[in-house]
């Protein structure tokens, strides 16, 4: 039989569904045989408004810019000013956020401890305690008090040098800390109280304490214990931030620490991680609008983190009001994170397959959660967890963190400033109508503000 | 600020309406050796009274405490000759912690160690994140007692209120009176030997002259240890 002139010119029709394309056809299929939801590490993966949706007026005829590389540009940070009789004193305004030993491995929280005493600013323990690594390397250490405190104990905190009282955080705000089996080995079972190997689901809210109030007391009572030495954060993650920050001043923060819901988390509901909680952008303007109308701009430090990865996101940051950032995604791809290799006595190993039995490939994982990291960060395994090496590991971290601040530093000079902490609103425009509704900006080229002026 | 010592008692007694709670906390953390006698008067309802504590002394608070009185304790015995707010003795490392009266919601919450002692009742939540600390109840405990629960034990002389040891770990839980109702994953279990001698051993520390045997044993039946796609459960 021969073909007809008709099937031969008829063409493959491929129009996919904006509703129903393959990502969406998968998650059903997916959900389908499974009966279960998808867990998984990282943060929001969608495109959100964000800081690039921001530009900075660079210094011209009406601003004054300073020398790039012989002018002086400050960077020196202060937190916890308000009641503490030791506030935080930090060179750089880029802190290492809260993660927990049990999702990363000891050797990953001593190279972050390393790099950040080496670039002068703080690391953060997580939810299952302190270790002794992360305490004897890192000359700055925020110690987390979790709803969970799972390995919450009076010593640590009189060695901490600040308390941080998380809330939520911006990867899901409302949800508790959430561990896998394959990643609670015997020592992370013990610092828990937890039998190895169990699904952890830890607590959602605090269990001694449930609303401002009660925040209240539980502040001063960690003040009681530290006689009032050591600075309180408390952490929300960004659902609310307007009134989560006003209640967190009243109930008597010293910092307050927002997480956007760009966040990154050792595992957790995928749904929850796209779909609960506010961009970071958002959540910035609403917290500084909070602070400045109870007059606590400056007394109260804020703290922003959520997706901040690059200087130019530091400097926007702080010119919408932050007084630092946290960054927690950003140290773990300077650690290797998502890299097609890991580093071994200064030799590069292909981890791509790996990445190929975790299903899926260098640049896409989001496996925390399996404690199989190919690159040996996010993992309990005695053998993966090799691959990353301390000393190089904090090398990276700190070449980070450097690059940074020059970041910083490069266009605070721009602007102008001879702090970084003078980088101020009017320093910035939105590109998008979204950011600056968000941000409230001006559309770059117009003065307008959506939701405050007429074009 | 020193209290004042008695010459013959060798008791040193604060008034909390003249020495303000931060100096007695500042106190009982840098100027107590182990043995110290220490009496607190006029409470008053005072939050975070005697927090942190880390030496082997003897507190007796005369009269009812805010929030949290006792928290973090370690070593000490402190005494509490009244009602006790919210969370007391919460987090507590070690020690022993002794409520002569009634105790409010989150009761030993979290604490690691140590014995908490409750004459009479205790709110919701008693025992909530238990971690390995003891917690003996003369009266009955309120709702959402022994919450996720991971170590430890807890007797309750009396009756517990709904959802008792819900998601319960690795902690056990003994029950003299009715249980309202069970929490998810929480079971009722036959006693043992050895758990007769825990609570017989329990009861003795904490000054009650019940009957072991009158005792049901709750602890987790761990279905709700790892995900299970088939289980239908809300999780």
């Amino acid at each position: 039989m021969t073909a007809s002139p008709d099937n031969v010119n008829q063409r493959l029709s491929l129009e996919e569904s904006w509703g129903y394309d393959r990502r969406m056809m998968n998650y059903i299929y997916n959900a389908a045989a499974h009966g279960l939801y998808e867990i998984r590490g990282l943060g929001a993966k969608r495109k959100l408004p964000h800081f690039d949706d921001l530009v900075f007026l660079g210094a011209s005829l009406t601003r004054y810019p300073l020398e790039g590389y012989r002018e002086k540009c400050l960077t020196k940070t202060i937190l916890g000013t308000r009641f503490a009789k030791k506030p935080i004193e930090l060179d750089i305004p880029i802190t290492i956020a809260g993660m927990s030993f049990g999702s990363l491995s000891a050797n990953v929280k001593d190279a972050l401890g390393r790099a950040a005493t080496a670039m002068g600013t703080s690391t953060t323990t997580g939810d299952g305690g302190m270790t002794q690594e992360e305490r004897q390397s890192s000359k700055t250490l925020v110690y987390q008090c979790l709803p969970s405190r799972y390995g919450f104990n009076p010593d640590d905190v009189r060695k901490a040098d600040a308390i941080e009282i998380v809330i939520g955080q911006g990867a899901k705000p409302g949800g508790g800390g959430m561990l896998l089996g394959q990643k609670i080995n015997p020592r992370v079972a013990e610092m828990r109280t937890l039998p190895e190997g169990v699904d952890q689901r830890s607590a959602c809210r605090h269990p001694d304490w449930t609303g401002p109030d009660d925040l209240t007391i539980k502040i001063q009572e960690l003040r009681e214990i530290t006689d009032w030495e050591k600075p309180i954060y408390v952490k929300v993650g960004a659902s609310r931030p307007y009134n989560d920050v006003k209640l967190a001043v009243h109930a008597g923060a010293d910092v307050v620490v927002v997480d956007g819901m760009q966040g990154g988390t050792a595992a957790t509901q995928s749904v929850f991680i796209e779909h609960v909680g506010i961009p970071t952008l958002a959540a910035v303007r609403q917290a500084v609008m909070a602070l400045e109308e109870m007059e606590m701009k400056g007394k109260v430090q804020l703290i922003v983190s959520g997706g901040v990865r690059t200087g130019a996101d530091v400097a926007k940051a702080i010119a919408l009001g932050a007084d630092a950032v946290s960054i927690g995604q950003g140290v773990l791809f300077a650690l290797g994170c998502n890299r097609d290799s890991y580093i071994q006595n200064g030799e590069h190993h292909s981890a791509v397959d790996d990445y190929t039995a975790l299903g899926t490939a260098p640049g896409y994982c989001h496996h925390c959660h399996t404690g199989q990291c190919p690159v040996g960060v996010t993992t309990q395994d005695a053998v993966l967890e090799q691959r990353l090496e301390p000393e190089m590991g904090a090398k990276h971290v700190k070449n980070y963190l450097q690059t940074l601040t020059m970041e910083l530093t490069t266009i605070a000079r721009a602007a102008g400033k001879q702090n970084i902490h003078h980088l101020e609103r009017e320093d910035l425009v939105a590109l998008t109508i979204e950011a600056a509704a968000m941000a409230q900006l001006p559309l770059a080229g117009t003065n307008w503000i959506p939701g405050q002026s007429s074009f | 600020m020193d209290g004042v010592m008695n010459p013959t008692t060798n008791i040193i007694s604060f008034d909390l309406t003249t020495t303000s709670l931060r100096d007695v906390n500042h106190y009982l953390h840098h100027q107590v050796s182990p043995g110290n006698h220490i009496d607190i008067h006029h409470p008053n309802g005072a939050h975070n009274l005697a927090v942190g504590l880390q030496e082997a002394i003897a507190v007796d608070i005369h009269g009812h405490t805010g929030y949290y009185a006792a928290g973090m304790n370690q070593l000490a015995s402190v005494t509490i000759h009244g009602n006790a707010g919210a969370g007391v003795a919460e987090n507590m490392m070690s020690g022993r912690v002794h409520v002569k009266g009634f105790a409010s919601v989150s009761a030993g919450a979290s604490a690691q160690g140590g014995l908490l002692v409750i004459d009479g009742d205790a709110g919701l939540r008693c025992g909530i994140s238990l971690k390995g600390g003891d917690i003996v109840v003369g009266g009955s405990v309120g709702s959402f007692s022994a919450f996720m629960a991971q170590a430890g034990h807890m007797v309750i002389c009396g009756d517990a209120g709904d959802a008792l040891g819900d998601s319960l770990y690795e902690a056990v839980l003994y029950v003299r009176g009715n249980i309202k109702s069970l929490g998810a994953d929480a079971q009722i279990e036959p006693m043992t030997e050895d758990d007769q001698a825990i609570v017989a051993n329990l009861l003795e520390q904490a000054g009650f002259s019940h009957n072991p045997n009158d005792f049901q044993r709750v602890a987790s039946a761990r279905q709700l240890y790892h995900w299970n796609a088939d289980a239908k459960q809300d999780y």
